[in-house]
């Protein structure tokens, strides 16, 4: 094995001649390390992994956890077409957790298009280049005259070529290249990046052969379920478990303790819930125990007001807060109460949303084997180095002795960024000295989320006698500890149009809350932009002018800077900062397609727009919708225009990413969770109606192509589709729709 | 109790109580995953099998209501892919996540068993009972159509 850190290549000879290439130590470039300080956890590095055998196979590692974003497709598609690959040689290995050799390994923040975009094409143009050494080497010619294609090296004047796979050995005992002589292609040279490309699981995934969590079996494995107190971190008091003992196929039934964590805004992930293990020799029969099981709860040992929290008192106590003057200042210029006073127009309005459950389709499970003080797990998880970190804490075992398989995962949204399932799934392991499926049910998963939180929110705006805003405020009232937010409830310094008007005010009170609430795709945003959004044109429909005209104006506008010092510091470097001419960009391209200047309908029809720009990304967003007369919304089409920089890499997952986005935003419209006496109301996909088939508008997909670097797609195109509907619904009846689900609007989606 | 069942045009016999969802049956006993827990309610469709031809939830299907059926699950539309469902689900990169693809193409085999070239209005009728969380509906309704009017193997035999 060689080692050269100063090129951080690492090369090994395979047995039976072939070559391995890792690569990268460090981020292999300044942008890149500064990228991961933005919205995603820092001190992360970027490498991969691929291995070309002598019969001239390649083997490329997904590094990232598949979550139904695509990412297993998308990053090995960066390596193979540098490397000069087909992509039909090409196997693709789904790779352990190792982040000190794949670099980070998580799904979100939309950020493995930015963290691997350019290492991973390093990756494959380093490959590239020892395959051309090798050649040039054994034909004793320049390497200035050798060429590849589709795996081959040529050498043009003789009409010579060899296979990667007959190159392998040579090149594994070569000098490294040096990072910055790469090759890299011209992008009009792509062959993989920029076409649609199918997923690499649809052959298994279509024939239904085992790859998610749940499908996960290993010798001797027994299935357990985990009860927990719906009121969150109730501890068992009693329970019937010699009756349960007694049911056919039971192994095991016991109490665990747990120990969460109390603080005033509960953490990600605040340590093992209290519960109750049954373990049987199948889940159904786990499950079916449930039935019997007779639990005593202490709903109040978390949190003393745990089991008084409701939806309905949260609601009245926000209302109450919006009166008064926010807890907490986030952001301050100008004259914001004077200007009020002397306005030619004040608009003032409430905007507010529920909690959300992520719901994903595939219950959160995990399989772990405890045994002589290692751990090896089989997770779902989107984060699962946080994941080991959690199991190692709560279970005392080091890190390096807990060894985590990432499986496909049934999808996402944020919801496996926590790690609770982990945890309990080792803990039982480890209590029945066996390997353990656990999985929740369907009801667990509605109980025990880390929920989107609700939020309420006093907007109030300026408008001089030119129809200018001149003063704009926003007062949200959230969860949380004075200064400090829950999980994905704050709001920044800096959402728009701070800075872009002349005088400006936001700030947020926090309640308490004692239940996890945690990110869900694209969290903040996801609710911040139905409620800037919508406003924005509220304002503008009071200053009688166009809302596409009135944001223009805005984004247009000089920006008053932050204070020195105030600067959000995560916001690295200059192409990741907000600019505006992006949105304006959009925007402008939107309108556009979607004819917005004729926008004139037949009563009860009407067209609404919006834009937002969130994780690196830019996206507008035109809603047409029908409203009958019993208040019945039909979307009939959604134009989405995207700016996600110069490179769409997988045009049929990029597409796909836009459009699961505006079908989930459209979801978002219509649930809502409650809170009842400190529990979950809803139990169940019953009473949590996610958009069916026959609901669904046609979907424009396009993109705003710009010199910027590719950024990633997983969010970006959610927050705007739900104001850009909303507005479309005043639009089409005159009703604002101000509060979230519709139904709490007087409406519902057809 | 014993209970014996026809799943993939394979007699199979299997040890289980009457009441075990047959979801948990085929999962559990049989090895066969294709089919997948979604809600245990019948709500979602991700379970969704064919009994008799008939898309059917396993979830909430005891396994002695069965005996002696017909069952098939994705594994038996075709282990190599080639079904017409499969194949377009695969031109068009239908899945996103995945999960509730099973569930989708065995509601949408059974209705271009029955209804070769559908509508739009039958298939959003045909395919309303199947969630899917990732929103891949304009695809599948896509993959549908390209698959209508192609020779269907039987799915009752």
């Amino acid at each position: 094995m060689r080692v050269n850190r100063r090129h951080f290549l690492q090369l090994t000879a395979l047995a039976g001649g072939g070559m391995a290439l890792r690569l990268y130590e460090t981020p292999t470039s300044r942008r890149f390390a500064s990228a991961q300080g933005a919205p995603r956890p820092s001190g992360l590095s970027p490498r991969a992994f691929v291995r070309v055998t002598a019969d001239g196979k390649v083997v490329i590692e997904a590094k990232n956890p598949e979550i139904g974003q695509g990412i297993r497709t998308m990053l090995p598609m960066l390596i193979a077409e540098e490397l000069d690959v087909e992509w039909s040689q090409v196997q693709v290995e789904q790779a352990s957790l190792d982040e000190s050799t794949y670099g980070p390994q998580f799904a979100g923040g939309s950020m493995a298009t930015p963290i691997n975009w350019e290492p991973l094409r390093h990756v494959g143009a380093a490959g590239r280049q020892l395959m051309i050494a090798a050649a040039a080497a054994r034909w004793g010619v320049p390497e200035a005259q050798c060429s590849t294609q589709a795996g081959r090296v040529l050498h043009a004047a003789t009409e010579r070529s060899l296979g990667y796979g007959e190159l392998a050995e040579d090149a594994a005992k070569l000098p490294l290249p040096d990072q910055a002589t790469l090759h890299m292609k011209d992008p009009k040279e792509y062959r993989i990046i920029g076409k649609f490309t199918t997923g690499v699981d649809n052959p298994a995934l279509l024939t239904g052969k085992p790859l998610f969590g749940i499908d996960v079996k290993v010798p001797g494995m027994l299935h357990a379920v985990y009860q927990k107190c719906p009121v969150f971190a109730g501890k068992v008091k009693s329970a019937n478990l010699d009756q349960i003992k007694g049911m056919s196929g039971i192994r095991d039934a016991f109490i665990v303790e747990g120990s969460v964590r109390s603080s005033a805004v509960v953490d990600s992930d605040p340590g093992l819930e209290p519960g109750i293990a049954i373990v049987a020799e199948t889940w159904w029969q786990a499950q079916a125990a449930r039935k019997v099981l007779k639990v005593e709860w202490d709903v109040a040992a978390g949190s003393p007001t745990a089991a008084t929290q409701s939806s309905e008192a949260f609601a009245e106590k926000a209302q109450q807060m919006l009166k008064e003057p926010p807890g907490h200042t986030l952001r301050s210029y100008g004259d914001v109460d004077g200007t009020f006073k002397s306005a030619a127009k004040v608009v003032e309005a409430e905007y507010a949303y529920p909690f959300l459950s992520h719901g994903a389709m595939e219950p959160q499970n995990t399989t772990a084997h405890v045994h002589d003080g290692k751990v090896e797990i089989w997770t779902t998880s989107q984060a699962p180095g946080g994941g080991r970190r959690l199991v190692a804490k709560e279970l005392g075992i080091a890190e390096s002795n807990i060894t985590v398989h990432l499986t496909r995962t049934g999808g996402g949204f944020g919801r496996r960024l926590m790690n609770d399932y982990m945890v309990e799934a080792a803990w039982i392991s480890r209590a029945v000295n066996a390997p353990v499926k656990l999985v929740w049910s369907r009801e667990d998963d509605f109980a025990h989320d880390a929920y989107r939180p609700a939020g309420w929110h006093g907007m109030k705006a300026a408008l001089d006698a030119q129809g200018k805003v001149t003063a704009w405020r926003q007062h949200l009232v959230t969860f949380g500890d004075g200064a400090h937010a829950a999980p994905s409830a704050g709001i920044g310094a800096e959402e728009f149009p701070s800075g872009r008007v002349p005088n400006y005010f936001i700030g947020h009170t926090a309640m308490p809350l004692w239940l996890r609430t945690g990110p869900m795709r694209a969290p903040g945003a996801n609710a911040i932009a139905f409620v800037g959004q919508s406003f924005l044109d509220e304002v503008a429909h009071a200053a009688g002018r166009d809302p596409l005209d009135l944001q223009l104006e805005l984004l247009a506008a000089t920006p008053v800077p932050m204070p020195a010092g105030e600067e959000n510091p995560q916001r690295g470097p200059e192409e990741y900062r907000f600019h505006p001419d992006r949105l304006a960009g959009v925007l402008r391209q939107v309108a556009e397609e979607s004819n917005w200047r004729s926008r004139k309908r037949a009563p009860g029809t009407g067209m609404g727009i919006a834009a937002y720009s969130c994780h690196l990304g830019y996206s507008a967003q035109v809603a047409e919708v029908t409203v009958d007369a019993d208040n019945r919304v039909r979307v009939n089409k959604v134009w989405v225009v995207t700016d996600v920089g110069r490179q769409i890499i997988n045009p049929s997952g990029a597409r796909a990413q836009v459009e699961g986005a505006v079908v989930e935003a459209m979801s978002h419209t219509m649930l809502e969770v409650t809170l009842a006496g400190g529990r979950v109301e809803q139990t169940n996909f019953a009473q949590y109606p996610l958009m069916r088939m026959r609901q669904i508008p046609e979907i424009h997909v396009s993109w705003r192509i710009t010199p910027n670097s590719p950024t990633g797609l997983g969010e970006p195109a959610l927050p705007p589709a739900i104001p850009a509907i909303c507005n479309a619904i005043y639009a089409a009846t005159g009703k604002r729709v101000r509060t979230l689900p519709l139904k709490r609007s007087g409406f519902s989606l057809a | 109790m014993s209970v014996k069942l026809n799943v993939n045009q394979k007699p199979v016999q299997v040890d289980a109580a009457g009441d075990t969802p047959l979801l948990w049956v085929l999962r559990e006993h049989l090895d066969l995953v294709g089919p997948k827990y979604g809600c245990g309610i019948g709500v979602c469709g991700a379970c969704t099998v064919l009994v008799e031809g008939h898309p059917t939830r396993s979830c909430i299907t005891p396994v002695s209501v069965v005996a002696g059926s017909s069952i098939t699950t994705v594994e038996g539309l075709s282990a190599d892919g080639s079904h017409p469902v499969q194949k377009a689900w695969g031109e068009l990169d239908v899945p996103q996540c995945g999960y509730c693809q099973s569930g989708q193409m065995m509601s949408a085999a059974a209705l271009l068993d029955r209804t070769p070239k559908p509508t739009d209005d039958e298939i959003d009728t045909a395919m309303n009972g199947n969630l899917c969380r990732c929103g891949t509906y304009p695809r599948i309704r896509e993959a549908i159509h390209r698959a209508a009017g192609q020779l269907m193997p039987a799915l009752r035999d």
